[in-house]
């Protein structure tokens, strides 16, 4: 097959990689991990729709618990003679180590498929670079480098032969996001491609090395000291021949397709003088620099490793230009501590086993998807001009700590002339995305242009802003980095201007196309004054669209995302126009059609109205704008956070300094209250009249936007005029004042509140206590009021009663203003948690959704009140977090008790008579808590005149004497999988731990995967199919022990139950676990209507509300207290309700139902266990 | 006593098609049930309607669909979608014209296939794919509730004339026209259906009226399932319509002892379809239903269904003015006095 004859397909590295994955192998283990996830989701999805490998045959695919338990699968399936695969990144690689020594120890041939990512060290990061495949260098795998989309397809086939032919097996890894989510147009590898590359004699020759009874041998033995060292050696041949085996392969497979790749390839001037050595996505970057500056006459270029193990030292001198005098050789990693990074000390070493004398430095670069510029590729050229360029450098950063960075001109560019460079902001979930891949793909596929997109979003999941980058031209693209010098910038989103300079990335006379409610005439005087200037400066071209008219017109509510791709063709004229229509709604058709036919339309109909919309702006010769683009925090911020936090806020976290950063990874707490994203259209507004002061609508913000406070009258002085106050409702305070307060710029606009609220109006029920009103209008004057309202006092917690909703309302919430989605359901279980217990608590995060809102930069949602005190957060791991905290617990304890012995043995020097206070304090409520709060200030009073060793090392652990609580906080994919053997060893271990479980059914924060924890029926990544099997039942497994307090709670369901459970964990003195319901938006459906569905999953019986106290027993009762009614709700009545139950109804009815009576059967047996439980005689 | 060497006849037609018996199984979920059709022939029914197809429902989900994969996908690097894809594309009407070829195959009494929409759209070639899958005749559900003012009667009475047009442009099936009591003018309606080429009323759609929870103070849909009370209306414009036109009348709504089958046929229908009697009294009850009708023919010595029917209608009737304002008045009256 020629060249041009193979289709061409716009795809990502992901997908690319998945691709040939699922072709050559049998059996799949996966599990999900950013960026990773995708490839198991392409290989399920394809084995799910039948899709045969080369032999004819669908792989099978099978989730596994987590990495640890894919490659644990793998191992097995690989020694059962399977052609086998996975897909990982980062921890899951690290997860998978151990069994990678295994295999490659047996010499057996497997590819493992890696979106290479950072790892977590002082904070985890999602993103690209090699620290996770170097970390499992010294495995015995080969590892084999992609840079680009079409290396990433062509390099998984070429490892996928060399494995084989070898025996070694083989990490293939690119970068990622940069290449894994790189959208780009490649050449597709057919079929009988693969088969000319694959050798059956060595598929069957794998397979008879294949464990079998009919033919049966030991392997994996235990060896002494007498012949491991033996043993270990003995594999040297195989790794000897691997570097030729690949050559081959490669030789082979230009034989076929016309690329040639080598384990190392050069590129760049033939008489170079300095040349980069790099692998991954960088080396495309420092491909195109060298492009550019051999042209410019410059002597350079770089080597691209592919192969980096096995090193074939004699391949890699060969690649080297004999003219070379420097090389500057820049690895993606840090290992702190060596004497270089690895692919540096691999480049000495084999120059100095060659006898090689060149000048040679290493250095950092592109940490964590940190940008990699030509601008730096330049910078590191110019480096090595120098008489004594730095070694051990960085570049990309400021280093102003140890001075290693490098100083570059940001101002170089190598873009190819003639590529149309587009940006496009769009608000996550608008579908901008989406649309902007499909236009890759038209051009793509429609035209003889190179074609790439690159998608960065930010770190919020409710108001996020996405930014697509988009190249099209007639050169092949090496630009593996952002646009910054954009032809084209599209604003999807009005209210954008305001917030970010987005018109910096415009290039001169570029052209901007905004979305905007004001029409061609009036637009201009609503922009800010930036915004104005660089349109005037720069000479842009001005477009406007009022896209959401259109949509609105043409019955697709508010969504613009194909209006705006209309437009953008329309004016960038990539394609004549007519094509470009016809390419659109092909392009639609294919992406919606499964969705319906009434999709498709109300899509064609919006495109074609699209452009009569479209309008040209006569742009004013001056500048009329009479505000400015927000400073991104007020100036009442603290320091850190003007200097730094800003910064990131602004997306100008790049220019941060290396001294501006903590060293440790410690944060300031209570940062999100400055980040004033006001990202809400409507906010809720409190009629004061109407209100029951039923603290409701406080108790389910899922954002911490709602408050209420009683306090004394006199607190009103100086309040602004219209700041609300009514008699307070209390029996006990009914001389006081009660204010409920929006904090109106923090709040997501979800509704939650207004759809719990139990206050109607008597004359029109549509009207509440709280109600939906226009945010704008109101900003300034609710803002104000809100400053007010913080100046108040809290109310004195002593008055309260915890185990009461309407009292809860009233104590200062310590987690408020988080990036979670609009709407979530696990935020209000952490804020209550924050409420009842912050000033004493300890937390212990499981990586996911609560991680990432709980501790993702700029901003940290967990507060601290007004003593200083609250939630000490920290995440260590995704399936280490029960172990995590339970170590916390352990120092708790062993320091109470150490603390303890210390107050007994300086008795006699502190009093007595305070000594036996704190030994015998009874802490188990809050005034018990703060009495010996109050005990221990005093004792560290005494404890400062005292100078011996024993009351200095008292005085470090006193806190230890007042109660602390520990909190385990994850979600299912925790709890149910990954972590369920240290969860399940947490629990049995005694100790007074409180977990928490998130429970949304699936892998929330990876995009949906299914758990264990996924209910019968529903569909899921993993389960499009609808998942088979039925919901793992923990809280059961908990109960089984006897002595863990287990609840089962549902906010939504019982409020008051749920205040209850979470009181009762907490003074159980032994582990706790509460499983609370939490809606997701990965169930489908609008999130308003969460807690209705959580009533529904109580009344259906699906999800039964239960406390089981083990200190029951000790009254003489049950301790399972079955707490909601029966069910009085067909189980259909509630799941038909989400997306992901009625997607499998509305394509494949038959197993639908099919799943759906053996769903309801699951129910009523559980009801029946459940009931008999709560029967039970005590004895 | 009743003569048992008589024949009684109760077989009728309707929309052109021959039923041993005007019993027939109106339109509701039940019927979404293919073993519930089994039952309904076995039990002795005439024909049977489908379940509706309703246009919105099927345009309605898609949508939602769409609104929800897409607002869950974009939102964060780590998710860029939160649900797959569905696997197969999602239904439109398939799943329904599949349940017609499966009741076809399963029973021999007539099948009924029930379309719901209000306005003429590309949802009417639906009408054309359920003849496709071997519907004998159609029933079309005009469930439009006119909340919107500034619409007339004349406009909503001609979106009914227009979409009775429309279906019958699809089909060459017969189609009838099931309708709500709330014209100004029931029969001049049923004459301008006539007129678009309707071949069966079907008087009248019982709507299901949303009630109110005065504890949540929520507007709450609430189902009620008829009483023999209903039938009244029924009966009264039944016999009104009798014989002014050619479609065939069909009496739903209120239908729950064979005395109220006996007496629809005698204001003109051709049929009497039930729902809440089945649903209260199970399906086998049409069994009881034929049989007490024949035990009423045989007392009252009536031959067969066709004899009666029409025989009360406002013509056949010797004071016509029982139907009119007259008997109104007399009502009032006797309720007065009691």
């Amino acid at each position: 097959m020629s060249s041009s004859s193979r289709p061409k397909v716009t795809i990502d590295g992901n997908e690319a990689a998945a691709y040939i994955a699922h072709q050559t192998n049998e059996v799949i283990a996966i599990y999900p991990i950013t960026p990773s996830s995708n490839m198991g989701e392409w290989a399920d999805q394809w084995s799910a729709e039948g899709k045969t490998n080369i032999w004819g045959t669908v792989p099978t695919v099978v989730e596994m618990q987590s990495e640890g338990g894919a490659a644990g699968a793998i191992h097995g399936a690989l020694q059962g003679g399977a052609l086998s695969t996975t897909f990982t990144a980062s921890q899951g690689l690290l997860l998978m180590i151990p069994n990678m020594y295994k295999i490659a120890g047996e010499l057996t041939p497997t590819v493992f498929h890696i979106a290479a990512r950072a790892i977590a060290a002082q904070a985890l990061s999602i993103f690209g670079d090699h620290s996770d495949v170097m970390s499992a260098r010294s495995t015995g795998f080969a590892m084999l480098g992609s840079a680009s989309v079409q290396e990433v397809m062509d390099t998984a086939l070429i490892a996928q032969a060399a494995t084989l032919e070898s025996r070694i097996p083989f990490i293939h890894f690119f970068d990622g996001f940069r290449t894994s989510h790189e959208v780009a147009k490649v050449e597709q590898l057919q079929a009988d491609d693969i088969r000319a590359m694959i050798d059956m004699d060595l598929v069957e020759a794998h397979r008879a090395r294949a464990m079998s009874p009919d033919h049966p041998v030991v392997r994996g033995t235990a060896q002494n000291p007498d012949v491991y060292f033996q043993g270990r050696e003995s594999v040297n041949p195989y790794y000897l021949a691997t570097p030729t085996i690949v050559q081959n392969a490669m030789d082979k497979f230009a034989g076929i397709t016309g690329r040639h790749y080598h384990l190392f390839d050069y590129f760049g001037a033939p008489d170079a003088e300095r040349v980069i050595i790099i692998m991954g996505s960088g080396a495309e970057v420092v491909h195109e620099t060298v492009e550019a500056l051999v042209a410019a006459g410059e002597k350079v270029g770089v080597i691209k490793v592919r192969l980096y193990r096995p090193f074939s030292i004699e391949h890699f001198i060969a690649a080297i230009p004999a003219s070379v005098k420097s090389l500057a050789v820049l690895d993606r990693c840090k290992e702190p501590g060596a004497t270089g990074e690895p692919l540096y000390c691999d480049v000495v070493t084999a120059l100095a086993e060659s006898g090689v004398s060149k000048k040679v430095i290493g250095g950092r670069y592109g940490l964590a998807s940190k940008e990699f510029t030509p601008a730096m590729v330049k910078g590191v050229f110019d480096e090595l001009l120098k008489s004594k360029p730095k070694n051990h450098f960085t570049v990309g950063i400021v280093d102003d700590v140890t001075h290693t960075s490098l100083a570059y001109d940001p101002n170089f560019s190598s873009e190819v002339e003639g590529t149309v460079r587009a940006m496009f902001y769009g608000l996550g979930a608008d579908g901008t995305v989406g649309a902007n891949k499909n236009s890759v793909k038209i051009i793509g596929e429609e035209t003889d242009n190179f074609a790439q997109g690159y998608f960065v979003y930010d770190s919020k999941k409710s108001g996020a802003i996405t930014t697509s980058h988009l190249r099209f031209g007639p050169k092949p693209l090496h630009s593996s980095y952002l646009i910054n010098q954009a032809s084209f910038v599209a604003c999807h989103q009005f209210s954008f201007l305001e917030r970010l300079d987005m018109l910096k990335s415009a290039e001169n006379g570029a052209t901007f196309l905004l979305n905007s409610p004001f029409g061609p005439d009036e637009v201009w005087d609503k922009l800010p004054r930036k915004v104005q200037q660089q349109i005037l400066d720069k000479k842009l071209k001005f477009y406007v669209i009022d896209g959401y008219e259109v949509a609105k017109h043409t019955g697709m509510g508010t969504r613009i995302n194909t209006i705006m791709q209309t437009c953008f063709f329309a004016i960038s004229g990539v394609l004549p126009r007519e094509e470009a229509i016809a390419a659109i709604k092909y392009a639609i058709k294919k992406t919606y059609g499964r969705r319906g036919e009434s999709v498709v339309q109300k899509n064609y109909a919006a495109v074609d109205e699209a452009l009569s919309h479209l309008h040209e702006v006569k742009v004013p010769g001056k500048i009329t704008a009479l505000f400015d683009i927000r400073p991104p925090v007020p100036a009442a911020a603290p320091e850190f956070v003007q200097k730094v936090t800003a910064m990131i806020i602004a997306g100008d976290g790049d220019n941060l300094p290396v001294s501006a950063m903590p060293v440790d990874g410690t944060y300031p707490m209570s940062t999100t209250q400055w980040e004033k994203r006001n990202i809400a259209l409507e906010i809720p507004e409190w009629d004061q009249e109407l209100c029951i002061q039923c603290g409701k609508c406080v108790l389910v913000c899922p954002h911490s936007v709602i408050r209420a406070k009683v306090y004394d009258d006199s607190c009103l002085k100086g309040a602004p005029e219209s700041f609300k106050a009514v008699p307070a409702r209390w029996k006990d305070m009914k001389e006081k004042k009660y204010t409920l307060q929006v904090a109106p710029e923090d709040c997501t606009g979800c509704t939650l509140c207004v759809q719990i609220c139990p206050a109607k109006s008597k004359t029109e029920v549509k009207h509440r206590a709280i109600n939906m009103v226009a945010q704008p209008p109101i900003r300034e004057r609710e803002a104000a009021n809100w400053d007010f309202f913080l100046s108040i006092p809290e109310t004195d917690r002593s008055v309260l009663s915890p185990a009461q909703v309407k009292d809860v309302q009233l104590m200062q919430p310590l987690f408020e203003f988080s990036g979670a989605c609009t709407g979530c359901g696990e935020t209000p279980y952490v804020k209550l948690m924050t409420q009842l217990f912050g000033d004493r608590m300890m937390i212990a995060n499981a990586t996911g959704c609560s991680s990432i809102y709980g501790g993702n930069l700029p901003t940290t949602p967990y507060c601290s009140n007004g003593e200083g005190r609250g939630p000490a957060w920290n995440n260590s791991l995704f399936e280490d977090n029960a172990e995590f905290g339970m170590g916390m617990r352990l120092a708790v304890d062993k320091q109470n008790e150490y603390g303890r012995e210390l107050v007994a043995r300086l008795a006699s020097v502190i009093g007595d008579e305070l000594a036996q206070a704190i030994l015998n304090a009874d802490q188990s409520n809050e005034a018990g808590i703060f009495a010996q709060r109050d005990r221990v200030k005093i004792l560290r009073e005494k404890l400062a005149g005292i100078n011996t060793a024993e009351a200095r090392d008292l005085n470090s652990i006193a806190d230890a004497l007042v109660k602390k609580s520990v909190w385990i906080v994850g979600g299912d994919g925790w709890a149910y999988d990954i972590g369920y053997g240290g969860l399940d060893h947490v629990l049995a271990s005694g100790r007074n731990v409180n977990v928490l479980v998130l429970d949304t059914e699936v892998y929330s924060n990876t995009g949906g995967q299914a758990s264990k924890s996924t209910p019968r029926g529903a569909v899921a990544k993993f389960a499009a199919g609808g998942k088979p099997a039925g919901k793992k039942d923990l809280a059961l497994m908990a109960v089984n022990y006897g002595t863990v307090y287990v609840a089962r709670i549902a906010m939504g369901g019982n409020d008051m139950h749920t205040v209850k459970a979470f009181l009762e964990a907490e003074a159980f003195n032994g582990p706790s676990l509460i499983i609370a319901y939490s809606h997701c938006i990965a169930h489908g459906y609008d999130m308003a209507y969460g807690l209705d569905q959580q009533k529904a999953a109580v009344n259906s019986g699906y999800w039964p509300l239960f406390r089981y106290n083990p200190d029951l027993a000790g009254q003489g009762k049950n301790s399972f207290q079955l707490d909601s009614r029966a069910p009085n709700l067909p189980l259909k009545d509630y799941v038909y309700n989400e997306t992901r139950y009625t997607m499998l109804a509305k394509s494949n009815p038959e197993e639908a139902q099919r799943l759906l009576k053996l769903a309801q059967e699951d129910v009523t047996t559980r009801w029946k266990l459940y009931e008999h439980l709560s029967h039970q005689e005590v004895k | 006593m009743i003569d048992l060497s008589r024949t009684i006849d109760l077989s009728t037609t309707y929309l052109g098609l021959k039923l041993k018996n005007p019993l027939v199984a109106s339109s509701s979920p039940m019927c979404a049930d293919l073993g519930n059709v089994r039952r309904i022939e076995d039990a002795g029914a005439g024909a049977v309607v489908l379940h509706s197809l309703f246009e919105e429902q099927i345009e309605l989900e898609s949508e939602e669909l769409d609104r929800f994969l897409t607002e869950s996908a974009g939102l964060s690097p780590e998710a860029t979608t939160h649900l797959p894809e569905p696997m197969h594309p999602v239904m439109g009407p398939e799943q329904y014209l599949k349940h017609i070829s499966q009741c076809k195959q399963a029973v021999k009494i007539p099948i009924i296939a029930s379309l719901n929409g209000t306005t003429p759209g590309g949802w009417v070639h639906y009408a054309k794919l359920m003849q496709q899958a071997g519907a004998d005749a159609l029933e079309l559900n005009i469930y439009y509730i006119p909340v919107d003012p500034k619409v007339t009667a004349e406009q909503v009475e001609q979106q009914y004339v227009d979409l009775v047009r429309a279906i019958k442009g699809e089909v060459t099936i017969p189609v009838a026209v099931k309708l709500g009591p709330y014209f100004s003018s029931i029969g001049n309606m049923a004459k301008k259906l006539d007129a678009a080429g309707a071949d069966g009323l079907v008087l009248f759609n019982r709507f299901y009226q949303p009630d109110y929870d005065l504890e949540n103070m929520e507007v709450v849909p609430n189902l009620i399932l008829s009483n023999s009370y209903e039938l009244l209306l029924r009966l009264h414009w039944i016999a009104v319509i009798y014989g002014s036109v050619k479609a065939d009348l069909a009496l739903t709504g209120g239908v729950h002892h064979a005395t109220d089958v006996i007496k629809s046929m005698m204001a003109g229908a051709k049929v009497a379809m039930m729902t809440s009697a089945l649903l209260k009294r199970g399906i086998s009850f049409l069994d009881t239903l034929a049989t007490e009708m024949l035990v009423w023919m045989g007392e009252h010595e009536y031959d067969s269904i066709k004899q009666m029917q029409g025989s009360m209608s406002r013509n056949a009737v010797p004071q016509p003015k029982a139907f009119e304002r007259a008997n109104y008045m007399k009502v009032l009256g006797s309720y007065a006095m009691r």
